[in-house]
């Protein structure tokens, strides 16, 4: 939670500013590390798993009903799913093979996308995906099941072959094998996990860092006070910016794990 | 080795302290993000999507089954066209039919009532000139006997004597008629004999009835 991590950060701000001049310390990444009393559980994981009860319980009872002629639940329901299943898997996968990986490809996104909100909704004000732990997990998962289904389709050796485009001169073929190779089993998931890890730390640094940067101004004189109220303005304007960002990037890692499941099952290149 | 060697001293530091390095994962963290996703994903793919899958297909299902309907209603309003305008072609045909067949019939009947009418006005004609010629029969025997007995009569009255014989008065008669027919008998001859024998007057009436009679007959027997 910010009030947590507020607390910790100006703890290690406070043996600074008691030596007088420059004594704000900007959050350092410590501000994710927030273990739940002297147990190994963090407080990314209390909500996590609070997230996936939500997200469980509200879209049961939604979907519990459904019926042909919806109801508002069930409608609202259907345009969250709608937005997983026809948006992204059925226009990246095509409407033969998208059915199967619309549960996989709708789980990803309403689990990022709440996990990702919980970072600028008022009780949580933390996003669990800026611990690593978790978009590697999400990315190993998607990572395991397209390798999966490739090899499951094109075998081991059509699936290697099948990286390679056709039509290439023999005598490149060798570096373009290594180049998708690579692309395969290092970059993709490697981008996959790094890219929602990084915009959810990054957004969250930022926003703790004019809140405490706002609490720190109002501490001092009567001309960092009057600082601080642009300061507290541009925090509210980061935590409408985080808001777009954080449902983009839930978008985009669904996007690239229904790619990555399309291009193994794709026929050729 | 030397890696292996930096993850565990991370891993330690992790579980001490919490990592200083953002890119080090936290393995509870890192396993409960499995456990997440396979939690949810469970309740997705058991409970929210299936049902939502089912309302999509039962949707499309009524969707297609109501154009279906509607195309089926359409075909049927088709048919009873058809099959109406069918029937009233039949009717029609059958009317055109019926009306030949009339026309043909009383053409028929025409013809039949004609020949009839030939055959009855043929009938009575020819019953009537039977008639006729029976009575024209009847009449010129009545008369042959009755001017034979008048005759006779006159003749017994002027010769003053019974022709009391039977035989020789139908003989005298006969032979009289007989010569009057074949035309040996002159006119002047008999009315000769007649001024002789008779007052003339008397005499010339006489002849001229027979004359008379005679071509009476004949008229009649053309008639």
């Amino acid at each position: 939670m910010i009030l947590t991590a507020l607390t910790a950060g100006t703890t290690t701000a406070v043996p600074g500013a008691e030596g007088g001049e420059g004594g704000f310390s900007p959050p350092t990444p410590d501000i994710f590390w927030l273990p739940v009393g002297g147990t190994f559980i963090t407080e990314q994981m209390v909500w996590g798993g609070i997230s996936v009860l939500i997200l469980s319980v509200v879209m049961v009872a939604l979907s519990k009903n459904a019926a042909v002629v919806p109801s508002k639940g069930q409608w609202m329901m259907e345009g969250f799913y709608n937005l997983a299943r026809n948006g992204i898997a059925r226009d990246m996968i095509g409407s033969k093979d998208f059915l199967r990986f619309a549960p996989l490809l709708f789980s990803l996104f309403s689990l990022i996308l709440l996990n990702n909100w919980f970072g600028i909704l008022p009780p949580v004000m933390n996003p669990t995906f800026g611990k690593i732990g978790f978009p590697i997990a999400l990315t190993l998962v998607v990572y395991v099941v397209y390798h999966w289904i490739g090899f499951k389709k094109h075998g081991v050796k059509g699936y290697f072959a099948h990286m390679v485009p056709d039509g290439l001169p023999g005598w490149i073929r060798p570096a373009i094998f290594v180049l998708e190779l690579i692309t395969y089993f290092v970059t993709r998931p490697l981008t996959l996990a790094l890219r929602l890890f990084g915009n959810m730390f990054a957004g969250h640094m930022l926003i703790v860092l004019f809140v405490s940067a706002g609490a720190y101004f109002l501490t001092q004189d009567v001309l960092f006070k009057l600082l601080s109220v642009p300061t507290f303005l541009m925090a509210a304007v980061m935590v409408v910016f985080e808001a777009l960002v954080q449902f983009l990037q839930a978008y985009v890692f669904t996007l690239l794990s229904a790619s990555y499941i399309a291009g193994a099952l794709a026929d050729d290149h | 080795m030397q890696f292996t060697d930096t993850a565990s001293s991370v891993v330690s530091l992790a579980a001490s302290e919490g990592p200083k390095m953002p890119l080090i994962p936290y393995i509870p963290e890192l396993i409960f993000g499995f456990v997440m996703i396979g939690i949810l994903y469970l309740v997705v793919s058991k409970k929210v999507v299936p049902n939502l899958e089912k309302a999509y297909e039962e949707r499309r299902a009524a969707i297609e089954g109501g154009m279906e309907q509607a195309e089926e209603a359409q075909a049927q309003a088709q048919a009873a066209l058809q099959q109406y305008e069918a029937q009233l072609h039949e009717a029609r045909t059958e009317a055109n039919a019926i009306r030949e067949e009339a026309r043909a019939e009383g053409a028929s009947i025409v013809a039949e009532m004609r020949d009839k009418a030939q055959a009855e006005a043929n009938r009575i004609t020819e019953s009537a000139s039977r008639q006729i010629e029976a009575e024209r029969q009847q009449a010129l025997v009545s008369l042959r006997s009755e001017v034979g007995t008048m005759s006779t009569t006159l003749a017994s009255r002027i010769v003053g004597e019974s022709l009391e014989d039977e035989v020789r008065q139908k003989g005298i008669i006969d032979r009289f008629l007989a010569d009057l027919e074949s035309g040996t008998v002159r006119p002047e001859k008999v009315s000769a004999e007649a001024t002789v024998a008779a007052p003339a007057s008397s005499a010339g009436a006489t002849e001229q009835g027979q004359l008379d009679l005679g071509t009476d007959g004949t008229a009649g027997r053309d008639a």
